[in-house]
């Protein structure tokens, strides 16, 4: 079972800051541990010492403001955000997001900023904000800094936190006009880890329709959440039709550096990519044309 | 120190407790092994199938994939605590009178996942119920009388009968 370690229960960011500070990388953060507890019961993480920054009601939090946008408390849980007003109107993908990740236990204790950290590829929330192009605050002791989400992951299970640093916050910026975005990803059963999934984000020019801005990013697909930028530059420029969305789904599957498991192999995935691609795509189109 | 155990004061059912656990105790394992509430079915340990759902809160989670000292000062209520004495719970009959227990092992799990749904929302959809117990893997495969049974306790509770 899970090795004995040293347990910190702080209540302040400043306290979790300098714990973390002290212990680096003898410590873990965890937060609501939906996806920490499992390897460390796989024996696969033995820290020496747990910071526990569940308690930390000072970053739980979700705050919207027309010029600002949207900020998420790290320690904000999946559930809230699936349920938040603000987050529904202003930013429906992030809430539909939240509908198919995992269960309603797991959303009901584990966070945003636990998610993120844990640096999962097959992840669903960090490809629906690299396609918000949200940004990322972290902090260590008298030290902040932003981060694009895109920036963070680094390789499987692994982020740009440095050893004393945690994260503290979610960025979203307002789209422009003209903006629609979604997110889908392929389950065997709802709430499964995502076989592939896809976040598409599109900003069309007001008045003639065309292309202005495309942000594609696949979870599953790579040792990270993966942005296929080719893709994205089949789209821009264009009026997007039918056969424009074929071909960025078939660009981006080629991107792909996929996983093989029991779930699929790497052609499969490929082949669902484009799929997706184009599936969400055309929604987020749709929304982008009344958005 | 690493291994020693340390406080941790909870409600379990109502009742206050100040126990003294090893950080890495599970919260099923110290309802289960410490306080011997084990109508929390343990199944995969893995946070697969849900057999551990207790409420915190008024809301369902895993007891598995918390730690027990994540519970501190919280509010914990098992299947051992939501009957009334000998009253069962409208959801607990529901699922007698539907005939939705098999071979029973999900339901406690069953029960705290629908126990928490009904608190938040009285009237669910079906869609809604599907979604509350979505984490909840019953082996002989009765959802449906499952589904059937939490909405009939849903009516029930909201006065029907």
């Amino acid at each position: 079972m899970i090795a004995d370690f040293e347990y910190f229960a702080p209540k302040t960011v400043e306290k979790a800051l300098s714990l973390v500070s002290q212990y680096k990388e003898e410590a873990k953060i965890i937060a609501g541990g939906q996806s920490m507890l499992i390897i460390m019961k796989q024996g696969l993480l033995t820290p020496e010492y747990l910071i526990d920054i569940k308690g930390i009601a000072a970053l739980d939090y979700i705050k919207y403001d027309e010029g600002k946008g949207l900020r998420i408390g790290a320690l904000t849980i999946h559930r809230a955000i699936e349920k938040s007003p603000v987050i529904q109107k202003h930013f429906g993908v992030l809430s539909e997001t939240e509908r198919n990740l995992a269960t309603t236990q797991t959303r009901n204790w584990g966070t945003i900023g636990g998610n993120l950290c844990h640096g999962d590829p097959a992840g669903d929330p960090a490809p629906v904000l690299i396609a918000l192009k949200a940004k990322l605050k972290l902090a260590s002791l008298g030290r902040e800094r932003t981060i694009e989400v895109e920036e963070f992951s680094k390789d499987y299970l692994e982020v740009a936190l440095e050893p004393d640093e945690m994260l503290i916050e979610i960025q979203v910026p307002i789209p422009p006009p003209h903006t629609g975005a979604a997110y889908e990803k392929l389950m065997v059963m709802k709430g499964d880890m995502g076989i592939v999934g896809a976040a598409v984000s599109i900003t069309l020019s007001p008045g003639n329709g065309v292309c202005k801005d495309a942000r594609i990013a696949l979870s599953n697909c790579a040792s990270i959440p993966l942005r296929a930028k080719e893709a994205e530059q089949v789209l821009v420029g264009k009026t997007i039709n039918d056969s424009l969305l074929t071909k960025a789904g078939e660009v981006a599957a080629a991107e792909t550096n996929p996983p093989v498991d029991v779930h699929g192999s790497a052609e499969y995935r490929r082949e669902m990519v484009k799929v997706f691609v184009k599936r969400v795509a055309r929604i987020a189109l749709e929304r982008a044309k009344v958005g | 120190m690493k291994g020693e155990p340390m406080e941790l004061k909870l409600t379990v059912n109502g009742k206050p407790y100040e126990l003294k656990v090893k950080a890495r105790t599970l919260l099923v394992e110290l309802l289960r092994n410490e306080l011997k509430l084990t109508g929390t079915k343990v199944g995969c340990l893995d946070s697969a199938c849900g057999a551990c759902t207790v409420n915190i809160d008024g809301k369902a989670v895993r007891s598995c994939s918390i730690l027990a000292l994540q519970a501190n000062g919280r509010e914990v209520t098992t299947i051992e605590g939501v009957a009334q004495s000998d009253k069962l719970h409208p959801i607990q009959q529901a699922m007698i009178d539907h005939g939705a227990i098999e071979c029973g092992f999900c339901t406690p799990g069953m029960v705290m996942s629908a126990r928490a749904l009904l608190a938040e929302n009285p009237t669910p959809t079906r869609e809604e119920v599907r979604e509350a117990i979505q984490g909840n893997l019953c082996a002989d495969e009765g959802y449906v009388k499952y589904i059937e049974a939490i909405e009939m306790a849903a009516e029930r509770m909201r006065g029907g009968k």
